[in-house]
């Protein structure tokens, strides 16, 4: 199988740090592999959905989801190529416990020319305890490479 | 009415994070979300991140249903599914809400999201939300 060409790309710009919307969040890239990302979100006061629960806000978790499927979509990329998402379901099995990170894990599972596939779930103490699963896809267009 | 969503915008901190703000046409909830820099996902187009759409979505399909279901207890997301249908273009995004069923304990209502004209939404909502205790 080919290497994706896109890890060495994505070690060289951070996909969190230099994305203004996951900088406003506070995401932090954890590891990427071919197929695969991991992204945390520390928790913040100014991320909670409701005032008297204290609960993450499920647009938080949207984010970082949406994100994280949009790592592991870029490594699993031949070339490099911008990615947009087509669709996004995310079904929350439980509320976050307030206080603590959460993060999300993405494994693109089928990758066609324009089309990615990928599946992710997002935890706050254990993977085997997650708070929400998504499932999602990307459309994948060429990129316009600017001088850098 | 406008205190009441007024209230509710307080009581969701993301609200803020995002910049949303929401006006009443009689109960007709608009939401708005300023364009920002750091709503920003795509730097290349640019493009709104997807994640801040999904989130404005489905804070409008709260906040619309705080408005509805006042005395009881703040709705939970159950799910949401997300179409994308257009880039979010750098420039001010609208959303609204339509109660497709609202039974004793699950609502189910559809979001659209517009820049330009309602007509053509850059993305669609359908979400799925827990508003009362199932009977013991």
């Amino acid at each position: 199988m080919t290497e994706p060409i896109t890890l060495q790309w994505l070690s060289r710009g951070d996909f969190v740090s230099r994305t203004p919307h996951a900088r406003l969040l506070g995401m932090e890239m954890v590891s990427f592999e071919a197929n695969r990302g991991v992204i945390r979100l520390p928790w913040r006061e100014d991320l909670e959905g409701d005032t008297d629960t204290r609960v993450l806000s499920g647009g938080a978790v949207t984010a970082l989801l949406d994100h994280a499927c949009g790592l592991a979509v870029t490594a699993s990329m031949i070339k490099p190529s911008s990615c947009a998402t087509l669709d996004l379901r995310i079904d929350y099995q439980r509320p976050a416990e307030p206080g603590k990170a959460v993060t999300a894990e993405a494994h693109c599972y089928r990758m066609t020319r324009q089309i990615a596939f990928v599946r992710a779930s997002a935890w706050d103490e254990s993977p085997d305890h997650p708070l929400a699963t998504a499932q999602a896809t990307f459309v994948l267009t060429a990129l316009k490479v600017r001088d850098p | 009415m406008s205190e009441q969503l007024d209230a509710a915008l307080k009581a969701m901190p993301y609200t803020a994070l995002l910049g949303m703000s929401g006006e009443l046409a009689g109960d007709e909830l608009i939401t708005r979300m300023p364009f920002r820099e750091d709503l920003v996902g795509n730097t290349w187009l640019p493009a709104i991140h997807g994640g801040a759409i999904g989130a404005f979505l489905e804070l409008t399909a709260l906040l619309s249903l705080r408005l509805r279901i006042e005395a009881r207890r703040a709705p939970l997301t159950i799910g949401v599914t997300v179409e994308y249908l257009r880039p979010g273009r750098p420039k001010e995004t609208f959303a609204q809400a339509r109660f497709k069923r609202m039974g004793r304990t699950i609502a189910n209502l559809h979001v659209e999201a517009w820049q330009d004209e309602s007509r053509t939404p850059i993305a669609l909502l359908q979400g799925r939300f827990l508003i009362g205790d199932t009977p013991d």
